[in-house]
């Protein structure tokens, strides 16, 4: 029941969203503020996913060479920079997660 | 044939010639969507959500960042309130494109913009503004927008749908959990382009892991906020 009415609001504030200046241009302007703000919006939501994923184990912060995860996150971001390439840094992430846990 | 339906043919020849160029122009891109929406599918089931939800969600919703932030949400059991605050405010950069798209599309009938606005995602925005924006005056660019935009959303739609069936076969020992981090470090390190952008991510990433104890998964919409001001402050001292 929950999920069903996250999706039909969510997608009713994301449709809202979209169509905002499409229905209202020439009588809405986006304040100067919202407008340098919106481009700090996906690093600052995405890296708040990314670091508790990578960081946090059962509740514990890990900083050890014994998270495989941050290696792999680590080794992730390098070839995300090197490459630019979507679907290379999710293999490389997973391929380096999987060889860890192989090796130790 | 009397000039009138010369004509009226001839129209109908540029949408559809139009229309195929938005498709074709949006391929490329699709090839890095479908992984992402297979992700998703795999993730949502993984989450608990149920099958019929998982695809309803990318057709209701259709935006990728926000539903897979939704679906980690949601198996984290947090309250719907911040579930969709949380997609909101990801979602916001939308009104951006909207803004920018929005001149383009002053002459169109009410249906064509409710439509459109539909289908204005990252990836479907990015070949339309770009057509948009080519110098030429020519009068069905909204059909080129149409065509990239229906082919994202076809993609969207079966990707998810491949997704799913996985999500169901695949056994948790693959740990397919960490594809979010990873989907979201490949969206991540291209937008750090200068300074600012480095010091949002940073922030954010360092109080998410601060207040990871906050309840009600607060803290995702804490770090998003102190990311926002430190980009903000560090762009001032420019």
């Amino acid at each position: 029941m929950k999920i069903w009415l996250i999706i039909v609001l969510g997608g009713i504030l994301t449709y809202l969203i979209r169509l905002s200046f499409i229905l209202l241009f020439g009588q809405m302007k986006i304040p100067a503020l919202a407008q340098r703000s919106l481009r700090f919006i996906p690093p600052a939501v995405l890296s708040a996913i990314i670091f508790p994923e990578l960081l946090v184990q059962s509740g514990q912060v890990n900083l050890s060479a014994g998270n495989l995860r941050l290696l792999a996150g680590l080794v992730a971001a390098l070839v995300a920079w090197r490459t630019r390439n979507a679907v290379l840094t999710i293999l490389a992430g997973m391929g380096a997660l999987l060889a860890l846990q192989a090796l130790l | 044939m009397t000039p009138l339906e010369l004509n009226q043919k001839s129209k109908k020849a540029q949408t559809r010639q139009e229309f195929w160029k938005g498709v074709k122009a949006e391929l490329p891109l699709l090839v890095g969507v479908s992984p992402f929406g297979m992700i998703y599918g795999v993730l949502a089931i993984g989450a608990g959500i149920p099958t019929g939800a998982a695809q309803a969600m990318s057709s209701v919703l259709f935006a990728g960042s926000a539903q897979f932030i939704a679906a980690q949400l949601y198996g984290a059991a947090a309250p719907g309130f911040v579930i969709l605050l949380t997609v909101a405010i990801i979602n916001l950069r939308h009104a951006l494109y909207s803004a920018s798209i929005a001149p383009h599309l002053l002459s169109l009938r009410p249906g064509w913009k409710a439509l459109l606005s539909y289908l204005l995602t990252d990836e479907a925005y990015a070949i339309a503004i770009l057509h948009y924006e080519d110098g030429q005056q020519t009068p069905h660019k909204h059909w080129y927008f149409l065509g990239a935009g229906l082919a994202l959303w076809l993609t969207w739609q079966a990707s998810t749908a491949i997704g799913i069936l996985l999500g169901a076969i695949i056994p948790a020992s693959w740990s397919l959990d960490f594809t979010l981090a990873l989907t979201f470090i490949a969206i991540v390190i291209p937008t750090l382009k200068d300074r600012a952008a480095v010091a949002a991510a940073l922030a954010a990433g360092i109080t998410a892991v601060a207040a990871y104890q906050l309840p009600l998964k607060l803290w995702l919409v804490l770090a998003a906020l102190v990311g926002i001001a430190a980009g903000l402050l560090l762009e001032k001292r420019k």
